[in-house]
């Protein structure tokens, strides 16, 4: 049995384990708070951009409509951008996504495609490198959610596509439901996916105008609707990561409070069990004057 | 007036304006241009320059750096890439 300087030993070092996971969670909180907010604001801006796409791209079609919209018109070349966080300690959150994306690229080889990853956040990079290394294409650091960080990430993917290196481009990150559902999501960039229910606007019989045409208008919007859409998905990924992060610091906390009532107890009865021992011994010692 | 204007602006952070105006004015790559309600489904892109807001009285202004301008029977939606609220 552990000595009783062992167990109070053992009680302060869980109970310092305790107060780290609890500042983690109300950081985490705090955070969560902002970065739910940011996922929100671009919301609008995203949708407002699937709409206007989608307007755009029923009235063109044919040969001369952009190829980030229709393709390549092959299906054999794949590239998956995984999102995930830079830091772990967040429960099951960067396991799922790199677990959807996984079953992906698993599903795509089996097809007998070519696949090609490319990485945002230091989880991603280093879970999938162990499993695909040579189909790494790039790799970025997830940092600050931002314009300025997701741009690269759409210059990239854009290079990559403009030099006929890949047909289909996919996103997998994590949307954010709720503080406490996080959905692995896996979303299709290139070809541009149009909604069906944004396309519905009606124009009241009225024509569209255009200035200058519709396909000038296409190619620079669609490379702004990549960037917006990895931002997008850089955004829910954060809220996502704070919101997993503080359920994981909560249980850890409530973890660390059961465990140390349990060693308490064990503590106590150690010290009874001492004191009645020891005043056995003085009794006996007694009795036996 | 025929009714009023429904306009939003919004940039990849954030929606700065929501709601019904009389009249828009913005920059157009291809020449300034204004929007009144009843507008004819419109697009343009957007060059750097400022957007007009005015609605009754009141005018608002911003600053905006490219981006989209969206006409639809719906309203005037403008999707820009940066803005940011500017001293009338």
């Amino acid at each position: 049995m552990a000595s009783l300087k062992e167990m109070r030993d053992q009680i302060k070092s869980v109970q310092s384990t305790q107060k780290i996971t609890r500042a983690m969670q109300m950081v985490a909180a705090a955070k969560m708070r902002r970065a739910t907010e940011a996922a929100q604001n671009a919301r609008p801006y995203a949708q407002r951009m699937a709409t206007v796409i989608a307007n755009l791209a029923a009235g063109v079609s044919g040969d001369g409509a952009p190829k980030l919209l229709v393709g390549t018109g092959r299906q054999d070349r794949h590239l998956v951008v995984v999102t995930s966080s830079d830091r772990g300690l967040a429960g099951g959150f960067n396991s799922s996504i790199i677990r959807a994306a996984r079953d992906r690229i698993n599903a795509l080889l089996a097809e007998g495609k070519d696949v090609k990853i490319l990485t945002v956040g230091k989880k991603a990079r280093d879970q999938l490198r162990r499993l695909f290394a040579d189909r790494f294409v790039a790799s970025f650091e997830a940092g600050v959610p931002g314009l300025a960080s997701a741009q690269p990430v759409a210059d990239k993917i854009s290079e990559l596509f403009e030099a006929g290196q890949v047909d289909v481009v996919t996103l997998a990150f994590s949307r954010y439901k709720s503080v406490v559902v996080q959905t692995p999501t896996l979303t299709q960039l290139i070809p541009a996916q149009v909604e069906g229910a944004a396309a519905t606007i009606d124009l009241k019989g009225a024509a569209y105008e255009y200035e200058p045409d519709e396909e000038a208008i296409l190619e620079t919007l669609l490379p702004r609707n990549l960037t917006v859409q990895v931002l997008s998905a850089l955004l829910e990924n954060q809220a996502g990561f704070y919101a997993a992060q503080m359920a994981a610091m909560d249980n850890a906390t409530r973890n660390a409070g059961d465990m140390i009532a349990a060693l308490n107890l064990k503590k106590n009865r150690t010290r009874q069990a001492q004191i009645t021992k020891e005043l056995i011994e003085i009794i006996s010692g007694a009795e036996a004057l | 007036m025929a009714g009023k204007l429904h306009f939003s602006l919004v940039s990849p952070e954030r929606e700065l304006f929501s709601g019904e105006v009389d009249q828009v004015d913005a920059p157009g790559t291809e020449g300034d241009f204004g929007v009144l309600a009843g507008h004819a489904p419109f697009m343009t892109t957007l060059k750097s320059g400022r957007v007009k807001v005015m609605d009754g009285g009141r005018v608002l202004a911003f600053d905006v750096e490219g981006g989209f301008a969206d006409v639809t029977p719906e309203g005037l939606t403008i999707l820009a890439e940066q803005a940011v609220e500017a001293a009338v």
